[in-house]
């Protein structure tokens, strides 16, 4: 489970908290999603999670201990983060690259132990990619890459998952997989916290929204509950409609365009 | 891509040999491989004995020593700085370490110890002036790997024109010394030096193999190696101190050769090797081939005159790495 408690985080010489008093609880076994419009803190939250941002004030824990009294290893063994960017100088083998999360579990030598060979063939086969584990991470598409990565973070065995805009340049069906797979780790009893600004997607899989905005909590609560027309127009600035989406039921978003101005 | 084999182990220990072996027979006297053997244990020709074990098996081991202490820092840097462009000279390292030996020069001192010592010296005092830049530079106390890349760059451009005005003040005598010493060159190998080398390659060498798997971790980029329990900051700069050292050991042995810290990673890598850990102990023997066989080229190709070192390695390493360059591309 990841609290965030009253959080703050700024940076220097930003004229306002990048977030500014957020609290919320991603619980295991629930896929979470925070969303927001660009700038409204959802990365700095990451950040924090990472422990690479300065924290002003309140905390970040992870199944109750504060992530700053954390050791790096046993940090990285309670929470597995798919950061935005990632940007390797040079390719390397998939299967290589996925072993690379089971860096937080080796030992003295950083030899592999057969446990670690395990998870690696397990993460590759949950994230649907085993089949491209011979190949060298610089030959993969865009949804191909992602899904590595989030099979590298599987590798990690961590109980809590947290992705930062996993799904950004994937088409629909790429995307759509993607979040398959997020629901169904969250529902083998993962705390999966999703970074997102697809709301649409987010409204059919998550099972609670965080909705921020100038780095607070603007609404949070299911999607039936966050997506609130007025709510949604007040914080993107732009007119919306929410409707149903015609396959599920569940509520959907639709920015309209401007009125002509007379 | 290339796939690695198991034997291409057994390959690269074998043509080092092999050329270290045609090194020692080669050269402004040759002598043959059977008599080079008998001198090896002591036997035969005093002459040839003396031309064997105390000029040339120092100068080749030293060259071997400096290429892999090269290879090794240039697989490791490329790899923390995530540059393909990265090499040990970058760090300010070179033009620190000329400061120092030229500086050693110009105050009148011959003993070689002590200038290999001055060089050294001068090598760590640019690479923690380069941390305090970039310490400085940076936006915060995090020094940003690449603000540490830019400020050795400045550091060494800053050596450079510190030597320059050294050099303005200088006998000519010791300009030629200077002058040789910042081309490079194995000339001067004598076992005391090997000593000090081998000893530095292999703490610092060996320190960077240990701490492989962290490159490797590192070399994903900031977030993600943050994610994966690495504390960014702190192994970044232990792999650029430690990078630093090799580098900085095997300037004050032979002065400056340019071009295997950046070729060779590249070599290993077109080779099929991927993570930080085989790659730096390739790059370290395949360095160690490299400048064996470019000292050889310096000793004979213009015999009797002999040509500097690091002439020779930047003659060879710029087509190799224009292949490479076309191979990636």
């Amino acid at each position: 489970m990841i609290e965030i408690k009253d959080l703050v985080v700024s940076y220097p010489g930003a004229r306002r908290n990048a977030v500014d008093g957020v609290s919320f609880v991603s619980a295991r076994g629930k896929l979470t999603a925070l969303a927001g419009p660009n700038g409204s803190g959802k990365s700095s939250i990451v950040k924090a999670v990472l422990k690479r941002a300065d924290i002003q004030r309140g905390s970040v824990s992870i199944d109750g201990r504060d992530v700053r009294l954390l050791s790096y290893g046993e940090f990285a063994r309670k929470v597995a983060v798919v950061p935005q960017r990632e940007d390797s100088a040079f390719p390397v083998q998939v299967r290589e690259y996925v072993a690379l999360g089971r860096y937080p579990h080796l030992g003295l030598w950083r030899a592999p132990s057969r446990e670690d060979e395990a998870a690696v063939v397990e993460a590759l086969a949950q994230a649907g990619v085993d089949d491209l584990a011979d190949r060298d991470t610089d030959a993969l598409s865009g949804g191909e890459w992602q899904r590595v990565r989030i099979a590298r973070a599987l590798a990690q065995k961590a109980p809590a998952l947290v992705l930062d805009e996993p799904t950004t340049f994937l088409d629909v069906a790429h995307e759509m997989a993607i979040f398959e797979l997020l629901a169904s780790l969250a529902r083998s009893g993962l705390a999966v916290l999703l970074v997102s600004h697809q709301l649409n997607l987010v409204a059919r899989f998550a099972d609670k929204i965080v909705l921020l905005a100038h780095g607070k909590v603007a609404t949070s609560g299911s999607p039936v509950e966050v997506m609130n027309a007025e709510r949604l127009e007040s914080i993107y600035g732009w007119p919306v409609v929410v409707t149903r989406d015609p396959a599920v039921g569940a509520p959907a978003l639709v920015p309209l365009r401007r009125p002509m101005q007379l | 891509m290339r796939q690695f084999r198991g034997w291409y182990w057994m390959a690269l220990v074998v043509v080092l040999l092999l050329i270290a072996m045609v090194a020692v027979a080669r050269g402004a006297v040759s002598v043959s491989f059977s008599a080079v053997i008998d001198a090896l244990h002591g036997r035969g020709d005093p002459t040839a004995v003396a031309i064997v074990r105390d000029l040339r098996l120092p100068r080749i081991v030293l060259g071997a020593l400096v290429g892999a202490g090269l290879g090794a820092s240039g697989a490791a840097l490329q790899g923390a700085l995530r540059n393909p462009l990265a090499e040990p000279y970058l760090l300010g390292v070179s033009g620190g370490a000329a400061v120092g030996a030229v500086i050693a020069y110009a105050l009148g001192a011959t003993s070689d110890a002590l200038i290999t010592l001055a060089a050294f010296g001068g090598a760590i005092a640019a690479v923690f002036v380069a941390l305090g830049v970039a310490r400085v530079g940076g936006r915060s106390a995090r020094a940003d790997l690449r603000t540490l890349l830019i400020a050795g760059v400045i550091v060494g451009a800053f050596a450079n024109a510190a030597i320059m005005v050294a050099l303005a003040n200088t006998s000519p005598n010791n300009i030629r010394g200077a002058l040789w010493w910042m081309m490079g060159s194995a000339v001067d190998a004598n076992w005391q030096r090997v000593a000090w080398l081998a000893v530095s390659v292999l703490v610092a060498g060996g320190s960077l193999v240990y701490w492989a798997r962290e490159i490797d971790v590192l070399s994903l980029g900031e977030d993600t190696a943050a994610s994966l329990g690495v504390h960014v900051e702190r192994a970044g700069r232990r792999a650029f101190l430690l990078a630093a050292l090799l580098a900085a050991a095997t300037v004050s042995a032979a002065g400056l050769i340019g071009f295997v810290g950046l070729v060779v990673p590249h070599i290993a890598r077109g080779m099929g090797l991927r993570t930080n850990r085989p790659l730096i102990i390739a790059a370290g023997l395949i360095g160690a081939t490299l400048v064996v066989a470019a000292d050889l080229a310096a000793r004979t190709v213009a015999a009797p005159t002999e040509l500097p070192l690091g002439a020779i390695t930047a003659l060879l390493g710029v087509p190799f790495f224009l292949i490479q360059l076309r191979r990636i591309s």
